[in-house]
């Protein structure tokens, strides 16, 4: 399945913003947690600054998110991880909205009550979850909920390589392929889960081939490309749509960032992130785009540009919004 | 104090290594197994450097299958080993419950006592920085709250060393609970007061006995975990009102020391329960209970006052979380009404 010139260009246009937020993120979650700013003898404090709490950021990761959903619409549901934002942005969840609710802002989209694992925005169906391996039941009732209601939607969860070995990720690919279900499950193998790496995690090389136990296709995308994903997730979207049944694709992506930002990352090879950075998605697909005549200097200045305003946009909503009351805490318990 | 030879300076964090460390050269049955517990010494540095020391057939990093590998823990502490688990946060039990509750909790009793389990599951609870709802909670009452497990929740590095050689040695499962506020680590702003002097060889505090961290007459502050040291600033505190504060530091839940509890209240005859659980159904109630039922010999002066978080999950934002949980001025406030109030 060839992506059209629109969808290759919403998917470079998506990655930039996606690439861009992070970026920023990662030096606004910087402010105020740093000496001398902190209790003394700190050399960081996570509780501190505009952005408290652990971040978890997905720079390197945005092929697999805009490749998938490229194929969806506004009525198909995703559920995504704790490292959320490069799902919810491809998903259309509204900038500004999310990025107040990662500022704790009474303008977010939980009114500051969920935080940056915890972005719930039922109107474009996107949710996450902060515990690893979580994403994939809710995902099959979605899928499950969309047969009971006659509709042609379809569900994905998205994962790390990591949630590949947690029981709701085998128990969810039983339920889905028992009954049919539209769901389209996604790996994200960034190699690492924290500082545990996939090959001193799981037994076997290629988490697509956990796919034969439960009699569903299983494809692996072995390059972080936007187009590679593109091709693969949109089989497995167009089978989940056509009603033949749940499809799992694990992809090979990179982590840019630490686990969580301050992580000092001790366990990770010296180098490794400079030379994943070589093989970067943004430029490569930009180079495809020149390729094929989609792409000039003047365009991909206006797209910059346009990406640049969204997010400054974005956190500048989040900063000038005001925190909630107080008395808020209280609220919402139940509905 | 006066300090006996070779006692230094430790944060919590270096405490639980220490005695993890200590356990394992004494006894080869003792080995860990948790998620980033190796190389990464643990996120919370509770087994920082056992890797370089006991290498990787002792010091194992799991995949996250809480489920397998707690469950394993009971398997092989069945067969003679002494486990110790790390579950990353408490907030992860969801997803193994069953294996800790209806297993390791349990099996030791429908053996009729013949299959012994000395499992140490040790996590990681607490907020105060803005972790949201799946990473903030305490939830020690909740395992309390079940028969099978002794629950171990120490307040400052000294307590925390012998009470984990008191968990390892033990012959039933125990579930220790470090508060990530009090660890003393360097990313984290933290109590001062938990950061203590530990001595070097290896003792043991044993579970079933509170200890009276501050002294008073006016009222009695219960707590465990991060609020101890919360409780000891708001005792400062009001001191300087002239209420004077005597706050009991329960360091074990299961077994409890209910007597401790009671000498303290009969002294003072005001009851104060600060906890960062869950308010409702939890150790507040439990202390207050227990206080309820000794009214026969107890002469309260006035109601009882509990603290805790008030049936709502720990909201991210900053101000709520703070409004939230239970904070020292909130603390200083509740032993001024105690002063004020007085029984009907
Ligand atoms: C049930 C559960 N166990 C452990 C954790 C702690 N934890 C958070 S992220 C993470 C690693 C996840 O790795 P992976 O699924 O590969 O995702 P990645 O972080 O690489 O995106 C762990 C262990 C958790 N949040 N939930």
């Amino acid at each position: 399945m060839e992506p059209t010139a629109e969808q290759l260009l919403w998917m470079y246009e998506t990655m930039q913003v996606i690439r861009e937020y992070e970026e920023v993120m990662a030096k606004v979650y910087l402010e105020g947690k740093l000496p001398p700013h902190i209790q003394k003898g700190l050399a960081f404090d996570i509780g501190s600054g505009p952005v408290p709490g652990e971040m978890h950021l997905a720079a390197g990761q945005e092929p697999v998110a805009v490749g998938v959903c490229a194929h969806l619409r506004k009525e198909d549901t995703v559920v995504g991880t704790h490292r959320p934002h490069h799902f919810a942005i491809a998903k259309g969840v509204p900038l500004k909205e999310m990025t107040a609710e990662i500022f704790g802002r009474a303008t977010g989209l939980g009114r500051g009550k969920g935080g940056h694992m915890h972005l719930f925005d039922a109107e474009h169906k996107f949710s996450c979850s902060g515990i690893v391996g979580a994403s994939l039941p809710p995902a099959v009732g979605a899928a499950l909920a969309a047969r009971k209601l006659g509709k042609d939607w379809v569900a994905v969860a998205f994962f790390g390589d990591g949630a590949a070995n947690q029981g709701t990720f085998h128990e969810s690919l039983n339920l889905a392929a028992l009954w049919k279900l539209p769901v389209v499950f996604v790996c994200e193998d960034n190699k690492w889960a924290i500082s545990v790496a996939k090959g001193m995690s799981t037994a076997i090389a290629s988490n697509a081939d956990r796919s034969t136990a439960y009699g569903i296709p299983g494809v692996r995308v072995e390059k972080n490309d936007a187009v590679e994903v593109f091709e693969v997730g949109g089989e497995a979207v167009a089978r989940a749509r056509r009603g033949d049944g749940p499809s799992l694709i694990e992809v090979k992506t990179d982590r840019y960032f630490g686990h969580f930002q301050g992580d000092a990352e001790l366990y990770r090879p010296k180098g490794e992130v400079e030379e994943l950075r070589r093989n970067d998605p943004i430029p490569a697909l930009a180079a495809h785009l020149r390729a094929r005549g989609l792409l000039d200097e003047a365009g991909d200045a206006a797209i910059r540009a346009r990406v640049q305003r969204v997010v400054t946009e974005a956190y500048e909503f989040a900063r000038s919004s005001p925190y909630p009351e107080s008395a808020e805490a209280a609220q919402h318990v139940f509905v | 104090m006066a300090l006996a030879t070779g006692t230094r300076t430790l944060t919590m964090a270096q405490a639980i290594s220490e005695a993890i460390g200590q356990e394992m050269e004494r006894d080869p049955s003792v080995f860990v197994m948790g998620e980033d517990i190796g190389k990464y010494g643990g996120i919370f540095s509770a087994t920082g450097g056992l890797l370089d020391r006991f290498g990787p057939e002792r010091i194992m990093d799991t995949p996250i299958s809480e489920s397998a590998f707690i469950g394993a823990a009971t398997g092989a502490a069945a067969e003679g080993m002494r486990p110790i688990a790390e579950l990353m946060f408490v907030d992860f039990f969801g997803v193994c419950m069953d294996q800790i509750y209806n297993h390791l909790a349990k099996n030791t009793y429908m053996s009729g006592g013949r299959v012994r389990l000395p499992v140490v599951l040790m996590t990681a609870i607490g907020g105060g920085y803005n972790d949201a709802a799946q990473h903030s909670q305490c939830l020690y009452a909740t395992f309390a709250h079940m028969p099978g497990l002794k629950i171990v929740v120490p307040s400052n590095a000294y307590d925390a060393k012998g009470l984990m050689v008191s968990a390892i040695r033990d012959d039933n499962p125990v579930f220790y609970f470090f508060h990530k506020g009090i660890m003393g680590l360097p990313w984290m702003a933290y109590f001062e007061g938990s950061t203590t002097p530990v001595p070097e060889q290896p003792y043991a505090v044993p579970f079933g006995e509170a200890r009276v961290a501050r002294e008073g007459g006016d009222v009695t502050v219960v707590a465990v975990s991060q609020m101890v040291q919360k409780a000891v600033l708001a005792a400062e505190e009001a001191a300087k009102e002239g209420i004077s504060a005597e706050v009991i530091d329960l360091r074990t839940l299961v077994p409890l020391d209910a007597e401790s509890v009671a000498r303290s209240v009969d002294k003072t005859g005001r009851l104060l329960v600060a906890d960062e659980d869950y308010l409702n159904f939890g150790l507040t109630g439990e202390i207050a209970a227990l206080v309820g039922e000794r009214l026969g010999s107890i002469k309260l002066k006035a109601p009882i006052k509990r603290l805790g978080v008030p049936g709502t999950p720990i909201p991210y934002s900053r101000p709520l979380e703070q409004a939230t949980i239970p904070q020292v001025g909130h603390l200083v406030e509740a032993m001024r009404g105690l002063m004020t109030t007085s029984v009907a």
